[in-house]
């Protein structure tokens, strides 16, 4: 028997049980801007919906497209809270957070949002797992892993 | 932290302007209960008479897709002109209607029955006939049973060969309901 997959659940479903969590985080990162930032990150969601394979880790997905449009309005000049990238010296230098995203392309969709969120946005892993729906160690682990996946990835 | 009620009709709001969805829904209040109504780009979709939100998004994601959201303004149009039916004041919708999802017996079935006047009623053996297969009454009863949009598709129009109400998706209650506003039976 094939093993069971997650169904992708009706949008409206996903949106209600995340758009809390997503909004929260935003608030941290673009303050005054959370409110188009939300519907930004939540349109950019439904339009990759679709293409969805599976309901797993929809959690980590959504946040990392909420990164990513942080990073957007970054680049358009808004005020972004950046954290400091303490562990990561031996990747390469100092990556900024928008080389994170894509550093972390490729990874578990968890392990990246880990990634992106620890290094990236400077939330603790009790934070992170918040965001992931995991406990702190769950998301700590899944950070570290993470990393030690983009330094395998950088000495090939 | 939740978000404010404003920014949540702004996100839904957009996500049918733009286009990004397979289908929309809203409860509206109606005499005979609330009514779950569902849209997509093609038009209305589905009416249910069970407002259970979560098992008709299942059903619905099934069917239509998976991007499915509440968005209150995308049946507006249906809310409209179902108060004006209850009103008494619509005797015709005027509705795009979505059957895509039917089968071609089942849509032309269909299609004859959207034909039934207001405050008439017809027998499953005579829309059978007008479908072009006289002998499927039943195979009628049980389209009519599974009707996507009653009301707006009205098989509470369609009675026994002996005039008895026989049965409806809604329940037996909510076709006299229905058949007494149009002044079909005495109610």
């Amino acid at each position: 028997m094939m093993a069971a997959v997650t169904a992708v659940p009706p949008f409206e479903r996903f949106y209600a049980e995340h758009r809390d969590a997503v909004f929260a985080f935003l608030r941290g990162r673009v303050g005054a801007g959370a409110d188009d930032a939300f519907q930004e990150t939540f349109l950019r969601a439904l339009r990759g919906y679709g293409a969805l394979r599976h309901g797993e880790h929809l959690r980590a997905w959504v946040f990392t497209i909420a990164a990513r449009v942080v990073t957007d309005e970054h680049r358009r000049g808004r005020r972004v809270i950046v954290a400091e990238i303490p562990d990561l010296e031996s990747v390469d230098e100092r990556p900024s957070y928008e080389e994170l995203e894509e550093l972390t392309h490729g990874l578990p969709p968890k392990e990246r949002a880990a990634v992106v969120l620890r290094y990236g946005y400077d939330l603790d892993y009790a934070q992170i797992g918040d965001a992931l729906g995991s406990s702190a160690e769950a998301a700590r682990q899944a950070a570290s892993s993470g990393v030690r996946r983009i330094r395998r990835k950088e000495q090939r | 932290m939740t978000i404010s009620p404003e920014l949540d009709t702004r996100f839904r709001a957009a996500a049918l302007e733009q286009g990004l969805l397979d289908v929309a829904y809203d409860i509206a209040d109606t005499p005979v209960g609330p009514l779950l109504v569902a849209a997509t780009d093609h038009g209305l979709a589905r009416i249910s008479f069970d407002p259970d939100a979560d098992a008709a998004e299942d059903q619905l994601a099934r069917v239509f897709g998976a991007r499915l959201l509440r968005v209150p303004r995308a049946v507006d149009p249906v809310r409209r002109q179902l108060d004006e039916y209850f009103e008494g004041e619509r005797h015709d919708f005027e509705l795009p209607i979505d059957l895509r999802v039917a089968s071609d017996f089942s849509r032309s079935v269909l299609a004859e029955l959207a034909h039934v006047p207001y405050g008439r009623v017809t027998t499953y053996g005579a829309l059978a006939a007008q479908a072009g297969r006289p002998r499927a009454a039943r195979a009628v009863g049980t389209i009519m049973n599974r009707n996507p949009i009653p009301i707006v598709l009205p098989c509470h129009r369609v009675v026994g060969s002996t005039g008895s109400l026989v049965g409806y998706g809604g329940g037996l209650e909510r076709k006299q309901q229905l058949l007494a506003l149009e002044g079909a039976i005495v109610g």
